[in-house]
């Protein structure tokens, strides 16, 4: 194992970040401000609550998987993509190192970069609405598993585009739909039946559900589904790379 | 990591060292270490073998390169069928025209492009199963000027030895910035330097690993005289501390001035490999000048067996003649040409350029 070669990537991942600090820091928490101030506090403030939970702390969960997921990806899918387009991917070709490092590295950085952004948007919700997590250690277990599985997702993402456009389009026409029809401002059984049903094909909802239980058990479907169901994305997104770089499809052709 | 990367930076010492200790290692995984022939390029290539140099160890082969194929997915055939072994310890320079399968090559050699059909070997190391021994011996200075632009040089440079597994030693990159002549520009972002500067950056990260072999693929492209002329230098110091160097380039004097030996390569062919001066040798061609007293309009039957050109609307003529050739019909053409009343004030001979030399074989080929 090439230790130095994944810090030396994995650094220089994390020295970007700090470099674009309010792009990629600021910038998101910004905007998740707003949710509470639009949904939280404007809208909110009208609307009953869900399941015994006030509607600003019941979205909680749902925004900081929103920013999550969108922030993973974005965050994978630029760090691997943007060496393609300026050409240096030559040098990590090239270096005495293994797929799985060249992973450890870029996945690692880019959901680590999740993590902390997730962090700090709860403590910024903090600061909204009274907040109380019943169960921290699966709420951190599920905002792991969540940021790796989608940082992977992101990984995929980047090598695949060929363009900026491709680069934003998965995140924007589909990711992002389904964050919001997910179930990070509602419970889906508020849904009527035929569209719960259509509601239970978006995987999203099954991270969310999960999230949203660590912090309220309130779920809309069973947490070891919850569970069940990131693990097989995180396997998916596993395989997909495997096969990226057994083939060298869009790196080495 | 290699045994030889750590041995002091004195070639003689090196080279006995892997005599004795690295060749039994290879012998043992089944590969000579010590190749023969040193060259085998196809279409009836000049063996190029040469006495060695009267400072410098006798070479072994570091890279061999066996059958090797590359297709495109689009069905390109960008290399054919290549065999080509590099020295140990020596300056190879590959020329060709442009798409001619140099860059790919390289690629190949250096983990970047899968190759289609065939074998090569890094160090006695095979470039798929053993790649992380092949690639550590390799730093690669691409065509392209690929670099990180928000980056500041230290931290790329850095970042580069990082990649390749080495530890930290700030002293060695701070000696690759002074060699290259960046240490004033160690803090600044690369994308408020220069194209030549940017170059030497990617050099010097090409060297923060100490590589034994260094590829340079168009380095001194867009870099002004002086400066490239400072780089051959630094090249040249490379060579004297046991780094082998294959480095393509359409600046053929840069090949004359630098190679030990020449391969030439076209339409994913190579076409010959060769040591300079056999090459210059066999191929080179003289040319004398005459300056005439008057000019000239045509020229009499008795001097037709020369092949002769009247240039500058019969001002000069000019005369080809072979040096390998016992007799080069000097001495007949001059007696002729006072026999015919032709009077000349002045004369000069020039030795035809490598790069006469490579539009011949391209075009031949």
């Amino acid at each position: 194992m090439n230790y130095r070669a994944v810090r030396a990537i994995y650094l220089f991942e994390m020295a970007r970040t700090w470099r674009t600090l309010l792009q990629s820091i600021v910038s998101p928490v910004v905007s998740t401000s707003l949710y509470f101030v639009v949904f939280g506090a404007a809208i909110g403030s009208r609307i009953s609550q869900v399941e015994g939970v006030s509607y600003g702390t019941f979205i909680v969960p749902g925004l900081i998987m929103l920013s999550v997921l969108t922030q993973s990806i974005a965050n994978a899918s630029f760090g691997i993509y943007f060496p393609k387009f300026t050409g240096t991917i030559y040098e990590i070709l090239s270096a005495p190192i293994s797929y799985v490092e060249i992973v450890l590295g870029y996945v690692g950085a880019a959901a680590t970069k999740s993590i902390i952004l997730g962090l700090i948007i709860l403590a910024t919700a903090g600061l909204f609405v009274p907040l109380h997590i019943h169960h921290p250690v699966w709420m951190l277990t599920f905002l792991v598993l969540t940021a790796v599985t989608f940082s992977l997702f992101g990984f995929v993402i980047g090598i695949w585009a060929d363009g900026f456009e491709k680069l934003q389009m998965i995140p924007m026409l589909v990711v992002t739909p389904l964050t919001f029809l997910g179930g990070s401002f509602y419970s889906i059984d508020m849904l009527p039946p035929t569209w719960r049903t259509v509601a239970l094909l978006n995987p999203v909802v099954y991270l969310i559900s999960g999230f949203r239980w660590s912090f309220y058990e309130i779920a809309d479907v069973s947490v070891s589904v919850s569970v069940g169901m990131t693990v097989a994305f995180l396997a998916i997104c596993l395989a997909v790379i495997w096969w990226i770089f057994r083939t060298g499809y869009r790196l080495k052709n | 990591m290699t045994i030889g990367q750590h041995l002091p930076e004195n070639y003689h010492l090196r080279a006995r060292f892997e005599t004795i200790f690295l060749q039994p290692i290879a012998a043992e995984q089944g590969h000579s270490y010590f190749q023969a022939p040193l060259l085998s390029a196809q279409k009836g290539a000049g063996s190029g073998d040469s006495l060695p140099h009267p400072h410098r160890p006798p070479m072994s082969s570091i890279i061999s390169v066996a059958n090797l194929s590359k297709t495109y997915g689009s069905g390109f055939k960008a290399l054919k069928n290549i065999n080509l072994d590099i020295k140990r310890g020596e300056i190879f320079a590959l020329l060709g025209p442009n798409g001619a399968g140099k860059t790919t090559l390289i690629s190949i050699v250096c983990g970047i492009a899968n190759p289609s059909e065939g074998k090569v070997l890094v160090g006695g190391q095979d470039i798929q199963t053993s790649y992380r021994k092949a690639r550590s011996l390799i730093g690669l200075v691409p065509q392209e000027l690929h670099t990180d632009a928000f980056e500041s040089v230290w931290a790329t440079v850095s970042f580069s030895r990082g990649l390749f597994g080495k530890p930290k030693n700030p002293a060695h990159i701070e000696k690759v910035l002074k060699d290259l002549s960046l240490w004033d520009k160690k803090d600044n972002k690369i994308i408020t330097l220069s194209g030549g500067m940017k170059r030497r950056v990617m050099i010097a990260k090409a060297l923060s690993h100490e590589p034994q072999i260094l590829f340079l693929d168009e380095p001194t492209a867009g870099v002004d005289v002086e400066l490239r002329k400072g780089m051959w230098e630094v090249v040249r110091g490379l060579q004297q501390s046991g780094v082998t160097i294959i480095l393509t380039t359409h600046y053929i004097e840069e090949a004359e001035e630098m190679a030990d030996r020449i391969g030439v390569i076209n339409k994913g062919e190579i076409v010959l490999v060769e040591d300079k001066a056999t090459l210059m040798q066999k191929l080179g061609k003289k040319r004398l000048t005459l300056h005439l007293q008057g000019k000239v309009t045509s020229l009499p039957e008795s001097l037709s067996q020369y092949r002769l050109d009247l240039c500058d609307n019969g001002a000069t003529l000019v005369y080809d003649y072979d040096t390998k050739g016992e007799r080069t019909g000097i001495t007949s053409l001059l007696s002729d040409l006072r026999n015919a009343g032709i009077r000349f004030n002045d004369l000069d001979t020039t030795q035809s350029s490598l790069e006469d030399i490579f539009v011949d074989l391209v075009r031949a080929s």
